[in-house]
């Protein structure tokens, strides 16, 4: 009991700092701090939460652009984003990638790809590589709803499914690509179905319950763990806020917005441990705190970086 | 000394390699049983197996996007790409993946996968399957683009690519596969970014690549019988481009003609011309001339074809105008 309410109180505690990162994100992006394109996860805390917490440190992840939370959760140096995100030299990926584009080799975090279903052939290519080498751990691969009409997207469940790649694909369907609903864009609007003939196990999960997403998650990552073939997550969830921080948002209703926030997967996760007396107003008072001066923190630390040398120009391009 | 063909100098490149390191491993399309369409992994499936020889689907990006991430986690990857008319199709892959998540990640990623694929024209394979795209890749930082002519350097820069860091296009041709050359025995690395001069000569420069270096080889003799002693430089590398080669060549001859199979619009020859004018203005004695690919999609007609495809007596023509 104490051990479940302990977690329950983690679990919130990531996601309000998810939250409040993406929150302050936001703020820098509007303070002219932070440039490009920049897409927040606002509203699908649960997913990224979830999912990722069931999963073991040396899996690996790799996602699409909207992936601070990832990173996150991959265990990147909250710091480091940040600095990214101010293109700063200290940022994971030394300036020179954004927003879009995070990666931490050690935590086994391999991006932050920002071409829609980029990254589903490269999460098989690193399944084939544990393969090779005999390994046990998994790869969990992210992507949105617009992916699962892309070319790549289905090459890449053909072949995880084919070879028997242990890759764990989670659709993060929010309901919209770009500005584009999902009855739009797929002749199936339960997107758990486009997976139907790759021969996969096939789960579906409310995105907007982390304790939901926990539990289809584990099921998948054991069966895929134990069986070495991939599996499929949809992942129904909703962001609260644009695509990205240029978004008029003329495709949809206040009203729909307003109708998913009363899911915000934060209140509600709150209002189960309030209705279970796990959390006192305090406990709850003094989570707020913490993570209000963990975030101050990490846009300290971004700010008082220095940003890339000219000389940086040129490193890297080919080792 | 063997003298071998361009294939089987590929296909020992591969075995010495897969033997040295057990990250090495071959995909592709009919790379397994068949043996490879043009039969470089000939073999390969007996010695190594199933696990390091894997035929794959067509499905070109997931062939790419499988040596990648087998890259970042830690492996070598040889894929093939059939043709080069089909690496199109996996371009997302090569130029918004391969060339830029090294730089992108700041340098916390490499991704050391080699491409193989064979380009050109001649076989009467027609419009969808003749093209030489070369000069799409030398266009994006990131990338190591090789295009060997012999047999010899076929095998030591496929060796030298397999253990260089970077990805690489690695183009063949498919005329030369069954051309001979002379391969000494034993462990050859033929450096990345170096050209080679084939032929000594001082009356003007010819700069090649790939099958139109044999082209070019075989007018030079033509050309030596008037007594026109033409150096011959054989890129080998497209990108990283050897210019101190070049240059000290341009130094030498004063003229230059460069014989390329592909289009001439923003071609190779068009790359070098400019750098040669920009870091070598002052050494030309004359502009200098391209032979070029012909500006259409490939013909299936033999007679159409061969004149699309720059051929001995274009460059002897373009060379009698050039050194006047």
């Amino acid at each position: 009991m104490k051990a479940q309410s302990s977690l329950l109180k983690e679990l919130y505690r990531k996601m309000l700092f998810v939250r409040r990162f993406e929150e302050k994100t936001s703020e820098m992006y509007v303070a002219g701090k932070i440039g490009g394109y920049c897409h927040l996860y606002i509203g699908e805390e649960a997913v990224a939460v979830g999912a990722l917490s069931m999963i073991r440190e040396d899996d690996y992840c790799i996602g699409a652009y909207r992936d601070h939370a990832h990173a996150i959760m991959k265990g990147a140096d909250p710091k480091r984003i940040m600095a990214e995100l101010f293109g700063k030299v200290t940022g994971l990926s030394r300036g020179k990638g954004g927003s879009m584009h995070m990666f931490d080799r050690g935590k086994r975090f391999f991006g932050g790809d920002a071409i829609v279903a980029g990254e589903l052939p490269i999460a098989v290519g690193l399944a084939f590589a544990i393969e090779y080498k005999g390994g046990d751990e998994i790869v969990m691969c992210f992507f949105g709803d617009g992916a699962v009409n892309e070319g790549a997207f289905h090459e890449a469940m053909n072949l995880s499914s084919l070879w028997s790649m242990p890759v764990v694909f989670v659709c993060e369907n929010n309901q919209y690509g770009m500005g584009t609903p999902v009855a739009v864009a797929s002749c199936e609007i339960d997107l758990s179905r486009r997976a139907r003939g790759y021969k996969m196990r096939i789960d579906k999960a409310d995105g907007m319950d982390t304790l939901a997403m926990r539990e289809v998650s584990k099921r998948s990552v054991d069966y895929t763990r134990s069986t070495r073939k991939p599996s499929f997550i949809e992942a129904v969830t909703y962001r609260f806020v644009g695509h990205s921080m240029t978004d008029p948002q003329a495709y949809r209703t206040k009203e729909e917005v307003e109708k998913w926030k009363e899911k915000d997967p934060l209140k509600g996760l709150l209002s189960k441990m309030k209705k279970e007396k796990i959390i006192s107003d305090s406990e709850l008072a003094d989570i707020e705190s913490g993570v209000k001066r963990e975030i101050e923190e990490i846009v300290k630390y971004a700010e008082m970086s220095d940003s890339p040398s000219c000389s940086e120009l040129y490193k890297d391009v080919l080792k | 000394m063997a003298n071998i063909q361009y294939r089987q100098a590929l296909n020992q490149a591969l075995r010495e390699e897969m033997r040295r390191d057990e990250n090495v491993f071959v995909c592709g399309e009919e790379v397994a049983a068949w043996g490879g369409s043009f039969l470089v992994t000939e073999g390969l499936l007996q010695e190594f197996g199933e696990k390091r020889v894997r035929d794959m689907p067509i499905a070109e990006e997931s062939i790419v996007g499988l040596a990648i991430g087998s890259a970042m986690a830690g492996l070598r990857p040889v894929a093939e790409i059939m043709t080069i008319n089909f690496i199109i199709l996996a371009m997302d892959q090569i130029v918004n993946h391969a060339s830029k998540l090294r730089y992108m990640s700041g340098g916390e990623l490499s991704i050391p996968i080699v491409i193989r694929t064979p380009g050109g024209g001649g076989l009467q394979m027609a419009a969808q399957h003749s093209q030489s795209l070369e000069p799409w890749f030398v266009h994006v930082p990131g990338l190591i683009t090789i295009a060997p002519s012999t047999p010899l350097d076929a095998k030591g820069l496929l060796k030298s690519a397999i253990r260089d860091d970077n990805p690489t296009i690695f183009i063949e041709h498919e005329v030369l596969y069954t051309t001979e050359g002379e391969v000494p025995d034993g462990e050859i690395l033929i450096p990345i970014g170096k050209a080679d001069v084939k032929r000594s000569g001082r009356d003007l420069t010819i700069i090649s690549y790939s099958r139109m270096l044999q082209v070019v080889i075989e007018a030079v003799r033509s050309l030596n019988k008037e007594g026109v002693q033409p150096e011959i430089i054989d890129l080998r590398t497209l990108k990283p481009l050897d210019m101190e080669t070049i240059l000290d060549s341009v130094k030498k001859t004063g003229k230059v003609l460069v014989a390329e199979e592909c289009w001439k619009s923003c071609g190779i020859g068009a790359e070098i011309s400019t750098r040669i004018m920009e870091e070598g203005f002052d050494y030309l004695d004359a502009p200098v001339r391209r032979v070029s690919g012909s500006e259409v999609p490939m013909p299936y007609n033999k007679d159409l074809e061969r004149s699309a495809i720059p051929d001995a007596k274009k460059i002897i023509d373009a060379v009698h105008e050039l050194i006047g």
